[in-house]
């Protein structure tokens, strides 16, 4: 164990491959070192392993229905209840968390890359390719984003791929706005001019040594978005066009649990506090990235 | 040969213009020193050549090649620039192995771990710096790296931007010496811009002094160390030095 760490803090390693896991290794380090980074953390790991093994953790089917137990408070047998058609709650919250993190997973992997790049180049060309599109980004932005992922899922049609193609078509524009705020910091430094003057061509440039620059801001940026996107898609569901019925996604059981909310509060808090919990988690996650991975820090280790 | 040739050359910037009509020849195989206070348009004629400030008027020729306004890949092999400050010229995300294997990889030419090894070698940094970041490493090794990446593609030409001058005396003695070490062993083309004279006498063989955009007087180093430079301004500009060195010293 002490050779592993020695070889991964090793001030001369001896190949690419051991000057990255050690630098991956130092960013895990200051991590650790910070405990809403660490209590972030557990809640996601806490949520990934939920949706892995949604099957194994719930106790009961999620959309069994059985009218002789509506409505029943939390007990030993229904841990967080059960609602209306007498479907145990913990399952369903359980079943949710899969639905839950797909569409964090999917708008990050669509609405990220996209902001990235068309920051990127946007900044790094200027001119009228910075004009015409940071025009598009703020037409997008100066919608409410919920309210322009509820336009788009009004026109494409209820469900959870479009509310995911909505999503991300509403979040876009601020990666894009701050991919480009942070290449025009460094388009013009010596490094960039080194590559220009290599050779490389604007792809190249772009590519392997602007977006490597703007990747820890994403990351950070689009952690604490996460919050923001589970709201977000809560909110589709609770009007009703997110996920449809049966399937047990948090912000839709909330609005079946809305009509009960005095006698049986359990149906909508239960999925409210899980909604809650994992907000939180990604935004301490996120706060604890941005302490270890902002570039002016790095620069000082 | 004339390695670099400028003929009437007038740089601007948006609206604003730098140089007026500067001519200079630079034999290959010399080492040209372009001095002059701040703002006198040495660093952007340097610019202007590497293809960093494409808006230009005149000529341009490099090795007898008429040279574009943008920057080409026959051109990056034929001239390399070494910038001024080692903390601002090397990218902070990536190993000093990536940063040198970079220009071999645009040019697609293989064998790119024993070249950078040979490169490091001759730059004179050890082998345990290689898979190392840039702020591992202290502002003289820095130099060095922003040095061999230059030599990478081996060039003819080194364009240097005061490359001496955002470091400790010390170490900037270093950095002259291999400057020096370099060219002798590889036959380079220098043409460095500072506003240090004695890095001048001591590293160039010919030098020209510029003022507000133009070049006020084209003289061999024998001269400035003889101190029997021509024209006024250059005089002036040697006194200060003088002045300046005594005070620091």
């Amino acid at each position: 164990m002490a050779n592993v760490t020695d070889w991964l803090l090793d001030d001369s390693p001896a190949s690419r491959m051991q000057a990255r896991l050690g630098r991956t290794y130092r960013i895990v380090l200051a991590l650790a070192k910070n405990p809403l980074a660490v209590v972030g953390a557990i809640i996601v790991a806490l949520l990934i392993v939920t949706a892995l093994a949604a099957p194994l953790i719930a106790t009961a089917d999620p959309i069994a229905q059985n009218l002789s137990q509506r409505l029943l408070p939390p007990s030993a047998d229904h841990w967080m209840g059960t609602d209306e058609l007498g479907r145990d709650i913990w399952s369903r919250v359980v079943f949710g968390s899969r639905i839950t993190l797909t569409i964090v997973l999917l708008v990050a992997v669509i609405a990220a890359p996209v902001g990235l790049v068309v920051g990127a180049v946007a900044g790094y060309f200027g001119g009228w390719t910075d004009r015409i599109l940071m025009g598009i980004t703020d037409i997008f932005l100066s919608m409410p984003k919920l309210i322009l992922a509820l336009a788009f899922v009004a026109a494409l049609g209820p469900g959870i791929q479009n509310a995911i193609i909505a999503i991300a078509i509403a979040a876009w524009p601020s990666y894009a706005r701050i991919a480009r705020a942070e290449t025009l910091t460094f388009r013009n430094s010596e490094f960039i001019a080194a590559v220009q003057l290599q050779g490389a061509s604007a792809t190249r440039v772009i590519g392997r040594h602007i977006l490597p620059l703007c990747t820890s801001s994403m990351i950070i940026r689009v952690t604490l978005d996460m919050a923001g996107i589970i709201l977000t898609a809560a909110g589709l569901g609770f009007i009703g066009l997110g996920a449809q019925p049966p399937l047990p996604e948090w912000g839709a059981m909330i609005s079946r649990g809305r009509t009960f909310i005095v006698d049986q509060w359990w149906v909508a808090t239960m999925p409210g506090f899980a909604i809650i919990l994992v907000s939180l988690g990604f935004c301490f996650l996120g706060d604890g990235l941005r302490d270890v991975l902002d570039p002016k820090q790095g620069e000082k280790q | 040969m004339t390695a670099i040739s400028l003929k009437n050359l007038d740089i601007s910037y948006g609206h604003t213009q730098i140089t007026h009509g500067v001519t200079l020849d630079i034999a290959a195989g010399a080492s040209f020193a372009l001095v002059g206070e701040s703002g006198s348009g040495k660093s952007t004629v340097l610019k202007a050549i590497a293809g960093l400030a494409p808006q230009w008027k005149g000529d341009i020729a490099v090795n007898g090649k008429p040279r574009s306004h943008g920057i080409d890949r026959g051109f990056s092999k034929m001239c390399q620039m070494v910038f001024q400050d080692p903390y601002g010229s090397l990218h902070p995300r990536k190993t000093i192995d990536t940063t040198l294997s970079e220009p071999l990889d645009i040019h697609g030419i293989g064998n790119q771990g024993k070249r950078v090894e040979e490169t490091m070698a001759a730059v004179g940094l050890d082998r345990r710096f290689r898979f190392r970041f840039p702020h591992q490493l202290s502002g003289g090794q820095r130099q060095r790296v922003a040095i061999a990446r230059a030599l990478m593609l081996e060039p003819r030409i080194l364009l240097l931007d005061e490359p001496t001058s955002a470091l400790d005396v010390s170490v900037q003695a270093e950095i002259l010496n291999l400057l020096k070490r370099l060219r002798r062993e590889q036959g380079l083309t220098y043409l460095m811009v500072t506003h240090n004279l004695p890095v001048v006498s001591f590293l160039c063989d010919r030098l020209a002094v510029m003022r507000g955009g133009r070049i006020v007087e084209v003289a061999d180093v024998a001269q400035l160390k003889a101190g029997t430079l021509v024209d006024p301004y250059s005089r002036e500009l040697l006194a200060a030095n003088k002045g300046h060195a005594l005070e620091s010293a």
